[in-house]
């Protein structure tokens, strides 16, 4: 009987979880017919969610996501659009559903996990990367938009194993506590600094009428990356890291490690 | 998110046939908003016309009228372009200055000039479609009227929405008497922009005049006589938040006495509201800061709050007056 009521697209791992996770009354809403994108919906509400997962051993199953092949038509997908983007310097061809954004697209199809998804609705900046070198929030980009365009993210900074200065002065400021807005701050301040050459203004600049590039102050930096926000206040040393790169000059680095941790009190 | 088909094209007539026959298709340019929207389930279109790739995305000279050339921004520019743009930051500085209020950096590298105009309120009930919202779903009713109304109108309202406009740049745009030039399936207009946004009255529903499939192709700003301006923005937290209360304000001054101002309000009803008494009481008169405060509180007098939002009028007051003073300072 649930043989032929499971979506045959589920693969036999979501399949065999689903047994077992059903209950008798529930054969109603299987009879209906399972789509895949409604597989987790139902494990949720069929019993305990992500634990469940993890009681049947199945925790594999999330990592499912990364297709061996990007190109090939996912199961569930609704409008096919097919694309290629240079993601990294890399030309990537990509086969998706019209709702997909470019956040999902990087990190669920591409495995590039740097871009977080914080809000999902632009109000945060953990998924800002660059796109032909402008910075903007992936999770507010339809993939599908970004045919021929050229996406730089966190994972493409660094060059031939070097950290991009940036990167660098994050790590020498600690501009960071848990990282998880990290990537996208990086991204956001990588173009910051190069819109301060190019002299475009914000809202704290004094003068729109003069021309030239922007010396950025603390209160430019602070009101340039406020479309970054960070749960875990670092701000303070990501001004500092930005700071430092803008003025081009070593600052002291602002931290060190404890040589030695004297427990014995 | 609802399933759409996703379609772009490069030519303004074939997207505005596409959308001007089918009636729950959209246009898509920056995405910042519709996407958002989408996500929420608030918006449910069937399809997605990218119009990102047309060709009108370009700042240029408008043609004079009476002396003083004007700037025309296409639609398809972004956020960003438009207040760096030279001719911009020199004869339209306070359009600059109200853009680069909005949003984010990132955002305003998405977002362009036409999406703008046509952002939706950020009324929490019209996100929230699990409650009555006039907005969203016609006739169920208003439920921030007697909920929690502290960010809406105290302008213009309704008893069917009292949920506001939430654009910075719109508000300068006002202020400076730009006009929408559009493009639809009968041919093309050019609608003054005190009459592009609509009050809430009984069709709280249409946010603006604008008929389905027509698309907007550029923004004309004529050129003007103001010398002095500036975009005050008052919000909850110093930056990338939506205004409380804003004013764009503009003067044309000779010496000490004011020729004629121009004052336009964000935040405060359900399109950018002119204070035309303000601006009525102030030509002719002396730069004092007695003139700006008694201007500011003519203005606010007409005002009517809600349960939440009576702090909005001595607020609109100071902003008035600072926005001023400050004009006066540039
Ligand atoms: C977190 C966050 C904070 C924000 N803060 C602010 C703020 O402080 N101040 C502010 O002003 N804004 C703010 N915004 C809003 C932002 O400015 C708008 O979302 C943006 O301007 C919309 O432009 P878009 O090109 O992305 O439009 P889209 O989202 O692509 O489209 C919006 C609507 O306009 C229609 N449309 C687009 N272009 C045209 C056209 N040419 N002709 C006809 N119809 C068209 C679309 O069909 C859609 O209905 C914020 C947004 C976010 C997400
Ligand atoms: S995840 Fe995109 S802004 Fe928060
Ligand atoms: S470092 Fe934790 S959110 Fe910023």
């Amino acid at each position: 009987m649930r043989e032929e009521t499971i979506d045959p697209e589920l693969t036999a791992d979501e399949r065999r979880l689903l047994e077992d996770l059903l209950h008798d009354e529930n054969d109603d809403f299987s009879a209906a017919g399972l789509q895949r994108r409604n597989f987790l919906k139902q494990v949720m509400a069929a019993g305990g969610g992500v634990l469940a997962l993890q009681l049947a051993g199945e925790n594999n199953l999330l990592a499912q996501a990364v297709p061996a092949s990007p190109s090939a038509v996912p199961p569930g997908t609704i409008n096919t659009v097919k694309l290629s983007l240079k993601v990294n310097g890399v030309v990537r061809s990509l086969t998706l559903d019209s709702r997909m954004t470019l956040l999902d697209a990087l990190r669920e199809k591409l495995a590039l996990t740097g871009a977080k998804k914080g809000c999902d609705h632009g109000q945060c900046g953990a998924c800002t990367v660059l796109v032909d070198g402008q910075r903007v929030l992936s999770c507010l980009t339809l993939a599908a938009g970004c045919e021929a365009k050229s996406v730089t993210t966190i994972e493409g900074l660094a060059k031939s194993g070097k950290l991009h200065p940036v990167q660098a002065s994050f790590l020498k400021n600690d501009g960071f506590q848990c990282g998880y807005c990290t990537p996208g701050q990086i991204c956001s301040a990588v173009a910051l600094l190069k819109e301060a050459k190019n002299g475009e203004a914000s809202y704290v600049t004094k003068d729109l009428r003069t021309k030239g590039p922007v010396q950025l102050s603390p209160e430019e930096i602070r009101e340039r990356m406020s479309g970054n926000i960070c749960r875990c206040g670092a701000y303070p040393n990501i001004v500092a890291a930005i700071r430092e790169v803008h003025e081009g000059k070593d600052a002291a680095q602002a931290w060190s490690f404890v040589e030695q941790t004297n427990h014995s009190s | 998110m609802r399933p759409f088909k996703y379609s772009k094209t490069s030519e303004a007539s074939k997207a505005v046939s596409i959308v001007s026959g089918s009636p729950k298709a959209q246009f898509l340019a920056g995405g910042t908003n519709i996407l958002d929207l989408m996500k929420e389930d608030v918006e449910r279109p069937d399809q997605l016309v990218d119009i990102t790739r047309l060709q009108i995305n370009q700042v240029t000279t408008l043609a004079s009228v009476g002396g003083k050339a004007g700037v025309k921004l296409g639609a398809l520019g972004k956020n960003t372009e438009a207040a760096n743009h030279p001719l911009v930051r020199q004869q339209f500085p306070v359009l600059s200055q109200a853009i680069l209020a909005g949003a984010s950096a990132q955002i305003r590298n998405m977002a362009t000039n036409g999406g703008n105009l046509n952002q939706r309120t950020r009324c929490p009930y019209f996100y929230e479609v699990s409650m009555p919202c006039n907005k969203r779903e016609p006739g169920s009713g208003c439920s921030a009227l007697k909920g929690i109304n502290r960010m809406h109108a105290i302008f213009g309202w309704s008893e069917n929405c009292v949920a506001v406009h939430p654009s910075d740049m719109c508000v300068a745009l006002a202020a400076l008497d730009a006009k929408v030039e559009v493009q639809g399936a009968k041919g093309k207009r050019s609608i003054d922009f005190k009459d592009y946004h609509r009050l809430p009255g009984d069709q709280p529903e249409k946010d603006n005049t604008l008929e389905h499939g027509e698309l907007i192709t550029a923004i004309d700003l004529p050129g003007n006589s103001f010398n002095k301006s500036y975009y005050l923005k008052i919000r909850d937290r110093a930056s990338y938040a939506f205004a409380l209360v804003s004013v764009a304000a503009l003067l044309e001054t000779n010496g000490s006495t004011i020729r004629r101002a121009s004052i336009a309000l964000g935040g405060v009803a359900h399109k950018p509201w002119r204070a035309y008494e303000a601006e009525k009481f102030l030509a002719g008169k002396s730069a004092t800061a007695e003139n700006f405060r008694q201007a500011a509180e003519l203005e606010m007098k007409q005002a009517k709050t809600l349960a939440h939002n009576e702090f909005k009028i001595e607020l609109g007051v100071r902003a008035i007056v600072q926005a001023l003073n400050q004009a006066l300072e540039s």
